[in-house]
């Protein structure tokens, strides 16, 4: 059972939203109408636009976007021709008057995200979402932190709510092969025909494309990438990769392979500041299943406070915070340069 | 003759208003009579019933139809069903303390304008994340004007019933709005974390003010603390986390961060329910000042 008739899997490409983290969140107009034209002609179905941090993300905690992500949103829309344009939202961050502006501007796709153990704080969401019309995608973010019939249970709450696709969100990059396919494996059970399933990776272990396939394998139907990998930590699965390999898998996602690697190379790249790499401080979030997106905050703070970005990281992942935390990295770094330890 | 103790009632008996009762019981000034539920299974009413408080499960009809009627009731449902029920306490002569985020009444927060609203028949008590950041940006804005005040709350999973959970859009929105209208930013955000970790953590929350360049660090240090102090004096476990920071940002402005952490009195929930401990002591510190003057009142009144 694939996405569609015509597509097997529906791949969506989040660099002008996972990417905002790269870029911290300084993406212009002319970033977005670039990007989502390249990609628009090369098929891809779905393209995710706003703050790395969902909507209202633009703050002291998360940082503040250069452009208002309403007005990236509105020129998004205006560019696409083929390609849906989606927006993340957050609740606790993103309110519902956020989600009308998105619906008002023209946005087509609303994934609403929480922690992979909080999901009834987005059953207003969703409701409000289905009633003006958008389609629903719901984030279970963290996913690697909890066993599979969590998941499931967590993701049955988001779809009575409303939601059409629940995602597994290895927000971390920490899952591992039979990681991913196990948690697919149970939403997709729980949830049957009742809603879609997806899987979004990060390449903190340097897996996210297998994970990404054992996902698929595992029967989830929606994917996510980023084209040149453009995202939080060690970046996300790359789009252009990823649809290379599922073409050669004989699994349809209606991408032109070819054009989306000349756009990756001659579009995408020349807006990035730098490339996502492996680096130390984004393997240690795969190796501690530390949020993604924690990442520039921590060379941030072991910059300003003169500590190991190593040691704040290892941190946050003992005190297990969750996304939306980076406050906590001034804070962990501030102890760390006052005491030059942690308390146990 | 005149009551010693003014007569209370308590609506919601989720974590809030159960907790809530174990202040009240304590209070030399409230009596705490009633609480009132809509689940007969609800371990609050039980334990209600256990400490000898009169306690119902069917809803606020049941409070109206008592003989006698509470001067003060506390409310500790949902936004929702504080905006229904507001109008006929009101009518009732009740005097409403809001726990809910529906915020029909001024806000409270004790160490800002605990007596401001003293004689209003409804005065709200923002949200937990409000009463523990707002007294925060106050301290900064009597310093120095602050353009753009934000907090980010933290609580953990098993603090937050399912009134938060079911209300977050409220408790963004009215803690952002008492962030300006009581912690004097002149714009206001607030995010809500909910953390699952177990042990459940501790509530922490995070306060960021942009400051004027130039601004006095020492003062405004000085006055944060100060604020720290006055807070614990009826939230023993309100602290500072680390030394309040100051950064000048790449676009050359500057900003304080703020960082505590509430732990809690562990009465109804253990201390990690920091959120609920501060909300609930801060509505006893302004239901014990509402009877101060129904008690003066009656007096004077000398029958």
């Amino acid at each position: 059972m694939g996405y569609s008739d015509e597509l097997d899997v529906r791949v969506t490409d989040t660099s002008l939203r996972d990417g905002s983290h790269a870029k911290r969140h300084q993406f212009t107009t002319d970033d977005v109408i670039a990007i989502v034209g390249a990609l628009d002609d090369a098929g891809v179905p779905v393209i995710e636009v706003t703050h790395g941090d969902g909507l209202g993300g633009s703050s002291y905690n998360y940082g503040f976007s250069k452009v208002d992500e309403r007005q990236l949103m509105a020129a998004a829309v205006k560019t696409a021709r083929r390609s849906r344009i989606a927006a993340l939202m957050l609740p606790g961050l993103g309110t519902k008057e956020d989600i009308q502006a998105c619906a008002d501007i023209g946005v087509s796709v609303i994934r609403i995200a929480t922690h992979c153990t909080e999901a009834d704080v987005s059953e207003q969401h969703f409701r409000l979402a289905r009633d003006i019309g958008l389609e629903t995608v719901g984030f279970l973010m963290m996913a690697h932190t909890q066993p599979p019939e969590v998941l499931a249970a967590q993701a049955r709450i988001m779809v009575d709510a409303g939601c059409e696709c629940v995602y597994v969100v290895d927000s971390a990059g920490a899952m591992i092969l039979e990681d991913a396919s196990v948690r697919v494996a149970a939403v997709v059970a729980e949830v049957g025909s009742d809603a879609q399933v997806g899987f979004h990776g990060h390449e903190n272990l340097s897996l996210s494309l297998a994970n990404t396939i054992y996902g698929i394998r595992a029967g989830a139907v929606q994917v996510d990438g980023s084209t040149r990998r453009f995202g939080a930590g060690a970046g996300n699965t790359s789009t252009e990769a990823m649809a290379a390999v599922l073409e050669r898998l004989g699994i349809r996602t209606g991408i032109d392979v070819l054009a989306l690697i000349d756009a990756a190379e001659e579009v995408v790249r020349p807006v990035m500041d730098e490339e996502p790499t492996l680096d130390r401080l984004a393997l240690i979030m795969g190796y501690a299943g530390v949020y993604s997106s924690f990442l520039k905050h921590a060379y941030r703070a072991a910059e300003r406070y003169g500590v190991s970005g190593a040691e704040i990281l290892l941190e946050c992942g003992r005190q297990r915070l969750v996304g939306g935390q980076e406050d906590q990295i001034i804070q962990i770094a501030a102890e760390l340069a006052r005491t030059g330890a942690l308390p146990a | 003759m005149t009551a010693t103790k003014v007569i209370a009632a308590i609506v919601g008996s989720g974590n809030i208003g159960t907790d809530l009762l174990y202040k009240l019981r304590r209070s030399e000034l409230i009596e705490p009579r009633y609480l009132v539920g809509v689940d007969p299974a609800s371990k609050g009413l039980a334990d209600a019933r256990a400490m000898g408080v009169e306690a119902s499960h069917e809803g606020v009809d049941w409070l109206f139809a008592r003989d006698e009627l509470p001067q003060i009731v506390f409310e500790a449902t949902s936004a929702y069903v504080h905006v229904r029920n507001a109008p006929r306490y009101k009518e009732a002569g009740m005097r409403a303390v809001d726990l809910t985020p529906a915020a029909r009444g001024p806000f409270v927060v004790p160490p800002v304008n605990l007596i401001e609203h003293i004689d209003e028949p409804n005065v709200n008590m923002v949200t937990c994340g409000g009463q523990a950041t707002i007294p925060i940006v106050h301290s900064v804005s009597r310093c120095v004007e602050v353009e753009y005040a934000e907090i980010v709350a933290t609580v953990s999973s098993a603090s937050a019933g399912p009134g938060t959970r079911q209300n977050i859009d409220e408790f963004t929105r009215t803690t952002s709005r008492a962030v300006e209208v009581l912690g004097g930013a002149k714009r206001g955000k607030a995010i809500i974390i909910l953390n699952p970790a177990e042990p459940p953590m501790m509530m922490r929350d995070t306060i960021f003010c942009s400051l004027p360049s130039g601004a006095d660090t020492g003062a405004i240090d000085k006055s944060i603390r100060q604020m720290v102090d006055d807070v614990a004096t009826y939230v023993p476990g309100y602290h500072l986390r680390a030394e309040p920071q100051f950064d000048v940002m790449d676009d050359g402005t500057e900003r304080v961060a703020v960082f505590v952490e509430v732990e809690g009195a562990g009465d109804f929930l253990p201390p990690y329910a920091g959120n609920l401990d501060i909300m609930t002591a801060a509505a006893a510190k302004v239901g014990d000042e509402i009877a101060r003057r129904i008690l003066a009142t009656q007096q004077q009144g000398g029958s």
